[in-house]
């Protein structure tokens, strides 16, 4: 067969902290390699254009667009996807707070924003609203308008600066009439 | 007031910000989307679409493709005879084309192979061989160019749908006003760009039985079109939709990769699976129709309307799709708002070439609320009113009947006016007569602008007709304490499994996880219609209601007796059955279940749910009676750049009158996600086709087709209004599509007060903001928009008698004039 008569590349990277070995067809992108040869589902997509940031995921800390990127590219370096955020089962606090305030509507995109996020939170431990739009500003969402993504990104860098922090009543139940 | 469920009980659930059921699978990456379903042998299936818009298939050379290795199947439009379409009344569409293309994007033929890209190789060595037809592209060419026709029927040429309805004498009542204002606007299609691409997986499984997976918002009607189309036994059919990521009406409709995939399954005894690319997700479309529209409204000196006569043209793209429902859409909801004692609607939809328009977020009303609106601000400064106040004096009144027989109960917008005139400062802010010349330098100018709106909550008629529930719900609780609900509604993010699962656990007296909620299967679930029009809070939480107390009731009897205690003294709370004179005494609630199933049997309860009737009677009534309408106002703050065009949306006020919040949070989110969809519409977004006669797309893609970032999107300040409704489940209204609609006008309202030209045409681009603003300097008249509909023949209205002047919902018999 056509397809099948291709040879497959072979490549090792560490991925959500865990060594792995991987082959497929050289020309897949790494969107297509997490998804179809390793079942990690979790990783979507929008576009496989580069538009949209749905499949964001984390390579050596660094946000990149995985529809953009060779799986062949992703050879020794470290990847990380919605999959690896959680520690076991206790959630990442992005997690934990896009659950809480409604961030995630469809959820569809939630897994590109909450990786953007962490890359962020990693360098800013105390982003300001302004840093987070510019931050997330890659990623498109069509259920929130984007403002309990911000809330939930703010919890999450005071619940990890071991901060306590609460929503603001009328971010949950609307301005006190 | 007292409404369903409440009881007057206190709340231990019900208006409490929860977690969504499925919050922590959809921040894990584990929520299963269409798309991530793989099964065993699946082959991969690749649509090829026309190139052309309009044109006759002369032939199809498929050995090419069949012979490319790899390639187990090739079906064509002779594999799929029947139409079929999501209105009974248009059944214009062929999974596969048939005789000809009818827009750049229809498919043709459809591949299944071993993987995507052999689907795609055969793909492109189908060669099809087009005769070429004359394209129609817009709404004057739809009325006026006869032949040919895209479709064989409509009411007449290119014209799919004419209504002409007339209530009260419009005449007297323009005869009866101190000012009469005419204005013309025009608000261009848009999509719904939903996250997610349309994808379902189909599987003929061994005991010949027919499973379909698909990112649908309509379980129900997909179910129904496959049984038809394939000519199965629906009872042979089972469709299970996936967590939409996202829909907004654009997964609302029986798509042609969910009947290929399904015959392709058939076909091979393979699973099959096709995932649409975003090209293909614009050329589905089924979003906003553009819509051309004509105002004349009678006023009198303080404002109050004496008659309105609203005209539309709709372009409907391709096919019927929900069109005709669309096109009474844009006449229907003008009357809830403000009192409007006489009205008459004329509209059009066309066919184009183009791909079909249906139901976007709002379905047909976004569009005339517009032009309402922004017409009403131009009426309030010719009367030198506040359009604020204007607004308020006039409200249509609750529990009133409409000129167009449209039953209103709860009615919030007079609080929700006032809230928003307040957080905005709107008193201090606003002037008809802005200081700030409007002429072209280098400084930004600011600007405010008012509107309101309201939206059904559920369509108060199914799509087809029946006698039957809209909504249904089951339920089953097991002798370990397990509650599980049941219900064929779809989350499509807006959180309907959670609402299920606060209810009932509201109801029950437990923790609403405790609760296993399974949904939109079409072999496990009752029917419900779906996720459209604003239906599924009020609808499916109504017989959520009836399941739990129909359960409450078992569980109560066998309580009651192993207490003994009167049963009226039995009450459900912290998940145990309790008499309320003693609440040390009771049982928890798993023990409640155990003495329950051994006094009746298995516990399983079911409720549904009908709209009540509506009082309107007339051909045309069906579209726009509900249960209930949600009330929104919003205040735009803007601020304009006459040196660029360029419109920055700074704040938007928001109230929203929700009856009563299920789970406020999930408002909250509903009405910001709402806010900026309108943004989007009144900023940037359109669907816009290559002028020349191809009618080519411009941009289907999301880089080209511009929607708000983060960098766009504005701040919100929420108001939630609760004016608890006795149709809702606890008194809740919708809050899905209504937060949307204010948004657009009170946007293009705050540009004018900001630079004095007022652009009668969404979306609001600085070219169009600039060419106002050179008109303005050059002492024209200051504003950008259509300046004519097209003249056009208009059936005989139907008239009927308004209430007010007696009338029973009937049309008047028609008047044969004898010369």
């Amino acid at each position: 067969m056509q397809n099948g008569a291709k040879q497959k590349a072979h490549i090792s990277f560490s991925l959500n902290g865990e060594a792995c070995e991987v082959a497929f067809a050289p020309h897949k992108t790494l969107l297509e390699v997490l998804r179809e040869d390793l079942a990690l589902t979790g990783t979507k997509h929008g576009c496989e254009l580069g538009e949209c940031g749905t499949c964001t995921v984390l390579v050596d800390g660094k946000s990149i667009l995985s529809c953009l990127m060779l799986g062949l590219d992703a050879a020794g370096r470290r990847v990380e996807t919605i999959e690896g955020m959680a520690e076991g089962a206790q959630l990442h606090p992005l997690q934990e707070t896009f659950a809480d305030t409604g961030a995630a509507q469809c959820g569809y995109c939630s897994p590109g924003f909450m990786l953007v996020a962490k890359e962020l939170l990693e360098k800013s431990a105390k982003p300001t609203r302004d840093e987070i739009k510019e931050a997330l500003s890659g990623n498109l969402c069509r259920c929130t308008g984007y403002i309990k993504i911000y809330e939930a990104v703010e919890l999450a860098a005071a619940k990890m600066r071991g901060e306590a922090m609460e929503l603001p009543r009328e971010s949950l139940f609307g301005i006190e009439t | 007031m007292s409404s369903n469920g409440n009881n007057g009980k206190p709340l231990n659930v019900v208006g409490k910000p929860f977690r969504k059921v499925d919050a922590r699978a959809k921040c894990t990456g584990q929520t299963k989307f269409a798309d991530d379903i793989v099964l065993p042998r699946m082959l991969a299936c690749k649509i090829l679409r026309s190139h052309e818009p309009h044109a006759r298939i002369k032939n199809i050379d498929l050995s090419k493709a069949l012979a490319l290795p790899g390639v187990f199947a090739i079906v064509t439009g002779k594999d799929f005879p029947i139409p079929y379409g999501i209105l009974p009344v248009s059944q214009d569409e062929h999974a596969l084309c048939i005789d000809k293309v009818r827009f750049i994007g229809d498919p043709v033929a459809a591949v299944a192979a071993i993987d995507e890209d052999v689907a795609f190789d055969a793909m492109n060595l189908i060669e099809v061989e087009y005769e070429r037809l004359q394209t129609i592209t817009s709404i004057e060419e739809g009325l006026l160019v006869e032949e040919p026709r895209i479709h064989e029927y409509g009411d007449g040429g290119n014209v799919h749908k004419k209504v002409s309805l007339e209530f009260g004498d419009v005449d007297e009542g323009f005869a009866e006003a101190d000012l009469i204002r005419e204005d013309t606007f025009f608000y261009e299609g848009n999509t719904h760009l939903p996250m997610e691409q349309h994808a379902a997986v189909a599987y003929f499984d061994s005991d010949q039985k027919l499973t379909l997976w698909s990112a649908t918002q309509t379980p129900h009607y997909v179910h129904r079109a496959l049984a038809k189309v394939l000519e199965i036994p629906a009872s042979h059919i089972r469709v299970i939709a996936t967590p939409n990521g996202g829909g907004f009406g654009g997964k609302s409709d029986p798509f042609n990769h969910e009947v290929v995939v399904s015959k392709l399954a058939m076909i091979t005894g393979r699973p099959v699976k096709c995932t649409l690319t975003r090209e293909e997700v614009f050329y589905c479309h089924r979003g906003r129709h553009p819509v051309l529209m004509h105002l004349k409204t009678g006023v009198t000196k303080d404002g109050a309307i004496t008659a309105m006569h609203f005209k539309s043209f709709l372009d409907g793209g391709a096919y019927g799709s929900y069109g005709v429902a669309s096109t009474f859409y844009t006449g229907a909801l003008q009357t809830v708002t403000y009192e409007v004692p006489r009205y008459k609607f004329q509209g059009a939809r066309v066919f184009t070439n183009k791909p079909p328009c249906g139901p976007k977020r709002g379905h047909g009303t976004p569009q005339p609320r517009y032009a309402l609106e922004v017409h009403l601000d131009k009426i309030a400064e010719q009367l030198n009113l506040d359009p604020a106040e204007m607004r308020r004096q006039h409200l249509a009144p609750p529990n009133s009947v409409t000129a167009n027989y449209l039953r209103i109960g709860s009615m919030g917008l007079g609080a929700c006016i006032d809230k928003v005139v307040e957080g905005s400062e709107w008193k201090k802010k606003f002037t008809w007569s802005n200081p700030q010349s409007p002429i072209r330098n280098s400084q930004s100018r600011k600007g405010i602008g008012i509107a309101c709106s309201s939206y059904i909550c559920g369509a108060g008629l199914p799509i087809y007709w029946n006698n039957m529930p809209q909504s249904g719900v089951q339920l089953r609780l097991d002798r370990q304490g397990g509650v599980c609900v049941m219900c064929g509604s779809v989350d499509i993010g807006q959180g309907s499994d959670s609402i299920l699962a606060y209810i009932v656990a509201e109801v029950l007296g437990i923790d609403p996880f405790d609760i296993r909620v399974i949904t939109a299967d079409t072999d496990l679930t009752p029917v419900d219609l779906g996720s459209y029009s604003s239906r599924v809070t009020l609808m499916t939480g109504n017989a959520a209601i009836q399941a739990a107390e129909r359960a409450r009731e078992l569980l109560t009897l066998a309580v009651a007796e192993k207490l003994g205690v009167p049963i009226e003294n039995i009450s459900f709370a912290e998940r145990r059955a309790f008499d309320v004179e003693n609440p040390e005494v009771g049982v928890s609630f798993a023990e409640a279940i155990v003495l329950a199933e051994s006094k009746f049997g298995t516990i399983g309860t079911v409720g549904s749910y009908t709209p009540p009737r509506s009082p309107g009677k007339y051909k045309g009534a069906g579209v726009g009676p509900s249960p209930a309408y949600s009330y929104s106002a919003a205040v735009a703050e803007v601020d304009v750049d006459p040196a660029t065009g360029i419109v920055t949306v700074e704040r938007i006020w928001i109230a929203h009158d929700i009856g009563k919040s299920i789970n406020p949070a999930l408002v909250m989110g509903q009405v910001e996600g709402s806010v900026y969809m309108g943004l989007g519409e009144i900023l940037m977004e359109e669907m816009s086709y290559r002028a020349n006669r191809n009618v080519v797309h411009k941009f289907p893609s999301m880089l080209e087709y511009k929607s708000p970032t983060t960098l766009e999107m504005c701040d919100v300040k929420t108001y939630l209004i609760e004016d608890p409704d006795p149709n809702g489940p606890f008194g809740a209204k919708e809050v899905g599509q209504g937060p949307l609609l204010p948004v657009p006008p009170a946007v293009a309202n705050a540009v004018y007060n900001a630079v004095g030209v007022r652009i009668d045409e969404v979306p609001i681009t600085p070219e169009k903001v600039l060419k106002a603003l050179r008109e303005k300097e050059k002492g024209r008249d200051p504003r950008f928009g259509p300046t004519a509909v097209p003249n056009t023949d208009w059936p005989e209205p139907l008239h009927v008698l308004t209430p007010a002047e007696g009338g029973d919902g009937r049309e008047m018999p028609r008047v044969s004039v004898h010369s």
